[in-house]
């Protein structure tokens, strides 16, 4: 450790520590514009200068790349470290009077307008460096260089043109610091973050917001390091050491005595309803982006903003999506209504829009939902009961203009109206998730009408499957919110304990058994079980039924020549005689 | 000197094969000579129908009957040898399960008629002249017994007490039965005297069998030269030797011929055909449509090779008769 | 019988998981159809044995239905494809016994299928009615 002593502060710190990492650690603050923790020091700005008192020696240093030595006193605000400081940043600013975090500095420094000619008032890049230095060192692209010397010196892709060797993971923007660098999207190459995109948005991320558990993954397609081998900047912020970028995706076989099936829903997809408009209207929007939008932690703070950028005056909400429509989805999806609902409230308590909420019926079913129905009612939000059939951006009148218009035929007061909003949110109902047949396949369970999977019994067993020891919670079996969700979990999770804790499985009573007696070991049926349940005994001369693996199809029974094999509970002689009995009058 | 247990044997709509399978008893039959009084054999010893009337009803004690009825002359003569008869044995598998003159269950008596004195190209029958059961010659009434529409199992007609399969049935299986009669040591009646299982039990074959049994082309004996050790299904090739009860000694299987089913069907078996097709279509490799078709398709005659032997013993019993 | 009174007696041998099911839906959504089918269940159309058809035929049936779950959806994988061939085979068969193909049916029916359930009875139904009674007769000795 060594001994140093900053602005008067005594201190211990590491050995190889700069000072501008001491200072930081002495909570001093030394302003500087090219130094970035996770990159190597350039010195390149000059702003972080200091003054050093080694061994009775004074002198002027860049505190970003001078490492401290045994009984080194520093002052960070002496006169002669700000003069330099001073002319560093009159000099910056001189080059670059539109870089924001320049103009910032010299008004902490009370520099108002530099001593220097100011050749460009738009210019932004203060030659920092960062964006080179993060190109090379992180990247790993070597996409862009300085070119040129003195008052001509800049960065730039190799003889100014767009360059191959640009990866376009714009991380020189990200880490620009003036916004000298911006991005735009040619030769089609992916642009990573995008806030507004609901979908990917970094490379190293959770898959969704509330996803559990909270565990981020390293997308390969859009990982700088998958790309050029370099970058790996979070396994050094990681202070966990959590991040490998070594693991590979696997396919990994467990084995269960169980499987419980939440395989959940997508969003219905509200381009297939053109009437209404989503994707030609930007305003139009579905009930998952609306709630992007709402969230504290979306694009815009939480505030329900319009595509250009101002506050609604009207919103209208449309229920049934995709849902109660024959032409796309009969069923209900349940919880549109109420979802619409905390919509309207939370529009109503953030901004002065009016409402207009446009219901079949209202299905408030659940513990409170009703109440919170009324409280609507009496927030103001407007209620119309019909089914919206056109949203369109046609003015009849003056007061229509530039506004979206809802056409619905107001079943309560028995006229078709016209609503002027500013944004329509389309309440999409549920619709199975995907892969949702594939799974049913895998997993041999049947679907029922709505194509939802098909509960055993809808009553009496209503979280287990047509399969043994396979059971269903939450929308894949229908769609349901989350109380009802939550409860279907528990039920299924306690099935599949319960078949762990017992520690033993009933069989089904209807399995095939063979007679040893009558079996002339002809093998047909060994050829056609499809669960291998049934093995030749060659000493014996017989085949066998293994009544463990055997489920009772019957298959074999319906096939064995000479009657030897029988299934229980369906042998030949019951259903010889139920077809008797059916022609008795 | 108590008196030799009497014996009959009858032929009803046979080939003779079965009359033979006694002569083939060989030096065997001298025993059963030996053993019993033959009072009755219309195809050896000359009796006549008005000898067993005269007989006491119960007299003899075992009645061999081959063939199966098809004409009202034998169902008279099989009713008359069950009322004088102990013991009725349906011999061979004509009389057990209608055999080979059973296929013509798929006709009637106006088609077969039509076929056998019109449009058979051997047929010189220029007057166009039909069997009447009735006719007049010289004034006198002359009687033909009538041809039934359907031909009958022994069993369909009279109660049969036991029976022995086979077409015809083997000396081993014919010995058997008579030393069982001759010693009171016999089984349940209703009985077939041969083992209750399928042939692949006995058959040297079954242990060739592939693992998984699946059939893509189907090919007939004379089309394939037959591997003489490999399972006939194996080789696609129907062989009824599944459905089959065995008891034959694997006659034809020796001779490198699958089996075509003469033995019948086990016990448990209503229908030999139906467990036959059921079992031979699950092996047919397809599940397609298109393909199962295909396959079904170079299957020529499934009810006469999966009831050769056995139709008028079917569920069905026979064709459907039109207008009826 | 006068053609006019003629109800045919139709058996439907339908698989456990789909097709019942299916039935089970027909049912419990009080769709109205045919009530000429008699339904005997059974755990997978492969369980079918063509001795049960002849059977009904024997009996009196004049049609007869078998009903599984789609081809790949079968709950034990593949009963169905059992199932489709020994209809094939066996529809061939029945026609050298004098019945129509048409008397013999072989549908999948899932369980979400209540509509094609009632589609397919009402269809056998008048089918079977077009095509007029089977009344089987084979081979009673009473000729």
């Amino acid at each position: 450790m060594i001994q140093i002593t900053i602005d008067g502060k005594k201190l211990e710190v590491e050995e190889g520590t700069t000072i501008l990492q001491a200072a930081e650690k002495a909570e001093i603050h030394i302003p500087t514009l090219c130094y970035h923790p996770l990159l190597e020091p350039y010195a390149s700005c000059r702003v972080c200068v200091v003054e050093v008192n080694r061994q009775g020696k004074k002198e002027l240093v860049t505190s970003c790349n001078t490492q401290v030595q045994p009984g080194m006193v520093i002052e960070t605000q002496s006169e002669r470290a700000l003069r330099a400081r001073k002319l560093n940043v009159e000099m910056l600013l001189a080059r670059a009077p539109a870089a924001k975090p320049v103009q910032k500095i010299a008004l902490e420094l009370g520099i108002e307008k530099p001593r220097f000619e100011i050749k460009d008032p738009d210019r932004k890049c203060i030659l920092c460096g960062l964006c080179v230095r993060t190109c090379e060192q992180v990247v790993g692209a070597n996409a862009i260089s300085f070119i040129n010397r003195g008052q001509e010196r800049e960065v730039s892709p190799p003889f100014g043109e767009p360059s191959e060797a640009c990866i376009g993971c714009t991380a020189c923007a990200y880490f620009c610091p003036t916004e000298a660098i911006t991005f735009e999207d040619i030769h089609d190459r992916k642009v990573i973050h995008d806030e507004l995109y609901l979908g990917p948005s970094t490379a190293i991320r959770v898959p969704v917001r509330q996803a559990v558990p909270m565990v981020p993954f390293i997308d390969e397609d859009n990982c700088i390091h998958f790309k050029t081998g370099n970058c790996q900047l979070c396994v050094k912020v990681c202070e966990k050491e959590a991040i490998n970028h070594e693991m590979k995706e696997e396919e990994i076989e467990i084995e269960v005595g169980s499987i419980i099936l939440a395989s959940g829903f997508k969003s219905f997809d509200a381009y297939r309803i053109p009437a209404y408009g989503y994707g030609r209207f930007p305003n139009v929007i579905t009930a998952l982006e609306f709630e992007r939008l709402v969230n504290a932690s979306g694009p815009t703070g939480g505030k329900i903003l319009l595509a250009n950028g101002e506050e609604p005056k009207a919103v209208g909400i449309i229920h049934c999506v995709g849902s109660r429509d024959e032409n796309y989805n009969e069923y209900c999806s349940r919880v549109c209504c109420m979802y619409s609902l905390k919509f309207a409230h939370l529009i109503k308590e953030k901004t002065e829009a009016d409402i207009y909420d446009f219901y079949i019926d209202m299905r408030c079913f659940g513990k409170g939902y009703e109440e919170f129905y009324h409280r609507l009612l009496h927030e103001g939000t407007k209620f119309i009961r019909g089914r919206v059939s056109e949203i369109t951006d046609i003015p009849l009148t003056e007061e229509e203009d530039g506004k979206l218009i809802i056409r619905v035929e107001d079943t309560l007061i028995g006229t078709v109206r016209r609503i002027p909003v500013d944004m329509v949110i389309l309440a999409t109902g549920l619709e199975p998730g995907l892969s949702h047949s594939e799974l049913a396949h895998t997993f041999n369970i049947s679907c029922s009408q709505d194509t939802f999977f098909l509960e055993r019994h809808p009553k009496l067993a209503p979280v287990s499957t047509f399969s043994d020891g396979i059971f269903l919670a939450g929308t894949c079996q229908a769609p349901k919110d989350i109380p009802d969700t939550v409860a279907q979990a528990g039920a299924a999770a306690s099935e599949a304990l319960a078949l762990a804790d017992k520690g033993s499985f009933e069989l089904e009573p209807i399995t095939a058994e063979i007679d040893e007696k009558l079996c002339a070991g002809c093998q047909i049926c060994v050829s056609l079980c499809p669960f291998s349940a049934i093995t030749y005994n060659k000493e014996k001369h017989i085949s066998e039924v293994n009544e463990a693996l055997c489920k009772g199809c019957g298959t074999c029974v319906a096939a064995c020549p000479s009657g030897a094999a029988q299934q229980k509970h369906f042998r030949d002689i019951q259903i010889m005689a139920e077809i008797e009995g059916i022609f008795i009058d | 000197m108590s008196e030799k247990p009497k014996v009959a044997f009858y032929w009803c709509a046979s080939c003779g094969g079965c009359e033979e399978a006694v002569i083939d008893l060989a030096e065997d039959i001298l025993k059963v000579v030996e053993a019993v009084d033959i009072v009755f054999w219309p195809v050896a010893l000359d009796f006549k129908k008005s000898d067993v009337e005269a007989m006491e009803d119960g007299s003899i004690a075992v009645s061999f009957i081959n063939g199966a009825v098809r004409l009202s002359e034998q169902e008279e003569m099989v009713k008359l040898l069950r009322k004088k008869s102990q013991l009725v044995v349906a011999f061979g598998t004509c009389a057990h399960l209608g055999g080979i003159p059973g296929l013509a269950n798929f006709w009637d008596k106006e088609s077969i008629f039509n076929r056998a004195y019109h449009t058979t190209p051997s047929t010189d029958n220029p007057e166009g002249v039909v069997p009447q059961e009735k006719s007049t010659v010289d004034g006198k009434e002359l009687y033909l017994p009538s041809f039934f529409n359907t031909v009958y199992a022994l069993n369909q007609v009279i109660d049969v007490d036991y029976y022995l399969p086979g077409c015809a049935p083997p000396r081993d299986l014919i010995m058997n039965a008579v030393q069982a009669i001759l010693e009171g040591n016999l089984p349940p009646k209703g009985s077939v005297l041969s083992p209750n299982k399928a042939l692949c039990e006995d058959c040297d074959r079954n242990e060739t069998k592939p693992e998984k049994l699946a059939i893509k082309d189907i090919k007939r004996p004379w089309e394939v030269i037959l591997d003489p050790e490999t399972c006939f299904l194996a080789q696609g090739v129907i062989c009824m030797g599944p459905a089959t009860r065995t008891g034959c000694g694997q006659r034809c299987i020796t001779a490198n011929m699958p089996c075509r089913g003469c033995f019948g069907p086990t016990d448990q078996v209503i229908d030999m055909g139906a467990k036959f097709l059921a079992a031979f279509a699950s092996i047919l490799d397809a599940d397609d449509e298109k393909e199962v078709a295909r396959i079904v398709e170079t299957i020529v005659d499934p009810a006469g090779t999966f009831y050769r032997f056995s139709l008028p013993t079917s569920i069905l019993r026979r064709r459907k008769l039109e207008g009826k | 019988m006068s053609q006019q009174a003629f109800e045919p007696k139709l058996v439907g041998f339908l698989c456990n998981w789909c097709s019942y099911t299916g039935a089970d839906l027909a049912g419990t959504a009080r769709m109205t159809y045919a009530p000429n089918l008699r339904i005997i269940r059974v755990m997978c159309s492969g369980r079918v044995d063509p001795q049960f058809v002849l059977k009904a035929f024997q009996e009196g049936a004049d049609g007869v239905l078998i009903s599984g779950c789609h081809p790949g959806d079968c709950h034990y994988q593949e009963g169905n494809y059992k199932a489709l061939r020994r209809h094939r085979l066996l529809s061939k068969m029945l026609e050298q016994f004098g019945i129509e193909k048409e008397r013999f049916r072989l549908e999948w029916v899932s369980a979400a299928e209540g509509a094609k359930f009632q589609k397919v009875c009402n269809e056998f139904t008048e089918q079977i009615r077009h095509l007029g009674p089977l009344s089987w007769n084979g081979g009673k000795k009473n000729e």
